[in-house]
């Protein structure tokens, strides 16, 4: 049996005076890629903020490996092996792709200290990012950073990876590379929380789902269901797979 | 690891070279061959230059740790000038203390410097730890907190300072083998300016060492762009803010004994008159750049030294004027921080 590597429950989060999250029930298994889909304004990328510490949940409780997150600061969290890509990819724009790298490795120093293996795997996922290696990240395409941007969340092994609508103004074809990408990911059993509004990356990558609606999680099942049911989509999503295809 | 599949679409066939921003290297250059005919003499132009990178080089050291606590945690500090002031003053202490020994002759004279630099350094280092805890500490993210408190700290210093050194005005003279100038030529270069020269130079030389080789360096770099990303790959970045406050703290100190030996003379409200002046670098720099604020300081000690010449009414403005074009230049400054 797939045990959960991290639990959401009843989680509530307030922004100054607004309240985004109205009671978040979500759970991520062990080794398997988690869609959390919805509308624009849902609470999607809230979620993935506050289970990293960067907004702090007002209620409910956040387990990862069954011990509470709440209230710890970002960088504990961060250490107990949980790597974030937020939506704008958080490139350090002004540094080198391989300094971005270095960054990301906590145990390197410098360069000579990043593990090889590894290096060489994700130079084979993203070779743009080997040949840019001492190029201002900045001076990247939107492709190429997001490339950087799920590098520096996998350049050291991670229990769970959170990332946030990695297609998002990415030309169709960097995202079916992107896809073949995470699907590498996936095939090695990492555990992924992947926000996504495009329907097509998300059935091509999820084995579960949840879907949010008006800060709570309103469906949770497989992502096959979901993708083979037409109404479903519609009723949950307001799409038709038709449609995304 | 077996690697299954490539992203290649996006790699292009040439690899564009990146370039590096030299216009304002540039700026600075023209700004010194600009100032040669007006100044008409070749002598008097050496002299002023020497005299203006100097000035630069003293205010870049007081102003580098402010740019980076500003980049950090976007910390509005006024106060800085208190760092300046304590640090002058404690010179004054160790210098007076040590004057029986300096007055031997060059290297005890040196030493004595070297002495002060380090006492000045220290005390001021320790202060920013205490300013950081006590003032700074409770207003994070509350500018117009920051900037009425921290002047108070610095108002709440000056007392202080007042009640220790006394109120007056006091004497930093040079050390008998830092005074005068080696003649090249019709030119005057004075000693003492050459040495605030080259102790600028080192720590110029030294924070690029730090920024661009050490991982603290990397981190504090990528804190200035984006702190919350900083936090989320693991590091903790108020530590890191605290150590640079104090770095800054203690630079600014150093910078205050630099200043008192350039005028000679040390008051409780010198950290007040030069806080006008690294406000003004930090602004034309980008605020958060290393580089920028080199290159600031040095735009605002060579303006400063060729209009006190060529016009001394206008050497009263001179700075606003210099910030006002190059806003409209550079808006964000001359090597605006990227996220920011």
């Amino acid at each position: 049996m797939t045990m959960n590597l991290l639990e959401l429950r009843g989680v509530h989060t307030h922004i100054g005076a607004y309240h985004i999250l109205h009671g978040v029930d979500l759970t991520v298994p062990e080794g398997q890629v988690t869609m959390l889909l919805g509308r624009n304004g849902a609470g999607k990328t809230t979620t993935l903020r506050t289970i990293m510490g960067l907004w702090p949940a007002s209620q409910g409780s956040i387990t990862f490996r069954g011990r509470p997150l709440n209230g710890q600061a970002t960088p504990d969290i961060a250490a107990q092996g949980i790597a974030y890509v937020p939506e704008n990819m958080g490139i350090f724009t002004d540094l080198t792709v391989k300094e971005n790298l270095v960054l990301a490795a906590r145990s390197a120093r410098h360069e000579g200290e990043l593990d090889r293996a590894r290096l060489d795997w994700i130079f084979g996922l993203f070779p743009a990012l080997q040949k840019f290696w001492l190029y201002p990240a900045g001076k990247l395409s939107g492709g190429q950073k997001q490339m950087l941007a799920v590098a520096r969340a996998i350049c050291e092994p991670r229990a769970l990876i959170l990332i946030d609508e990695p297609s998002k103004g990415l030309a169709p074809s960097i995202i079916q590379n992107l896809i073949s990408a995470l699907r590498e990911l996936k095939a090695q059993h990492t555990t992924i929380l992947l926000v996504e509004q495009n329907f097509m990356m998300a059935k091509a990558l999820g084995d579960r789902v949840a879907v949010m609606d008006d800060g709570r999680v309103v469906h949770t099942g497989a992502m096959a269901e979901l993708a083979a049911d037409e109404g479903l989509q519609q009723r949950l999503l307001g799409l038709s797979l038709g449609a995304h295809q | 690891m077996n690697t299954t599949t490539t992203v290649t679409a996006a790699v292009p066939a040439v690899i564009p070279k990146a370039s590096f921003d030299r216009k304002p290297v540039w700026l600075l250059l023209a700004v010194m061959a600009l100032a040669f005919p007006a100044i008409g003499s070749a002598s008097s132009w050496i002299t002023l230059t020497v005299a203006g990178l100097a000035m630069g080089f003293i205010v870049f050291i007081i102003a580098s740790g402010l740019t980076l606590v500003f980049g950090l945690m976007d910390v509005l500090n006024f106060g800085h000038g208190v760092f300046i002031a304590l640090g002058a003053f404690m010179a004054t202490t160790v210098m007076g203390g040590m004057a029986a020994f300096a007055d031997q002759g060059g290297w005890q004279a040196l030493l004595a410097i070297f002495c002060a630099m380090l006492a000045a350094m220290a005390v001021a280092g320790t202060l920013g730890l205490a300013f950081e805890r006590v003032i700074v500490r409770p207003v994070y993210g509350l500018h117009l907190k920051q900037i009425l408190i921290t002047m108070g700290g610095m108002i709440v210093g000056e007392e202080i300072i007042k009640i220790i050194w006394g109120p007056l005005q006091i004497a930093m003279p040079l050390p008998e083998p830092l005074r005068g100038a080696y003649l090249i030529g019709d030119a005057a270069i004075e000693k003492y300016r050459l040495l605030a020269s080259f102790i600028g130079a080192c720590v110029f030389a030294l924070l690029v060492w730090t920024l661009s080789r050490t991982k603290v360096g990397l981190l504090i770099r990528a804190g200035v762009q984006d702190r919350e990303m900083v936090e989320s790959l693991g590091y903790r970045i108020r530590r890191l803010f605290v150590g640079v406050f104090v770095a800054g703290s203690a630079l600014a100190g150093l910078g205050g004994v630099m200043w008192g030996l350039y005028q000679q003379s040390v008051s409780p409200q010198i950290g007040a008159q030069v806080n006008v002046l690294i406000f003004i670098v930090i602004i034309i720099g980008g605020l958060g750049s290393t580089l920028g604020c080199f290159i600031g300081a040095l735009l605002v000690g060579l303006m400063a030294n060729y209009t006190g010449f060529l016009a001394p009414k206008v050497a009263l403005f001179s700075n606003i004027a210099l910030m006002v074009a190059i806003l409209l230049w550079r808006p964000q400054g001359l090597y605006p921080v990227t996220n920011r």
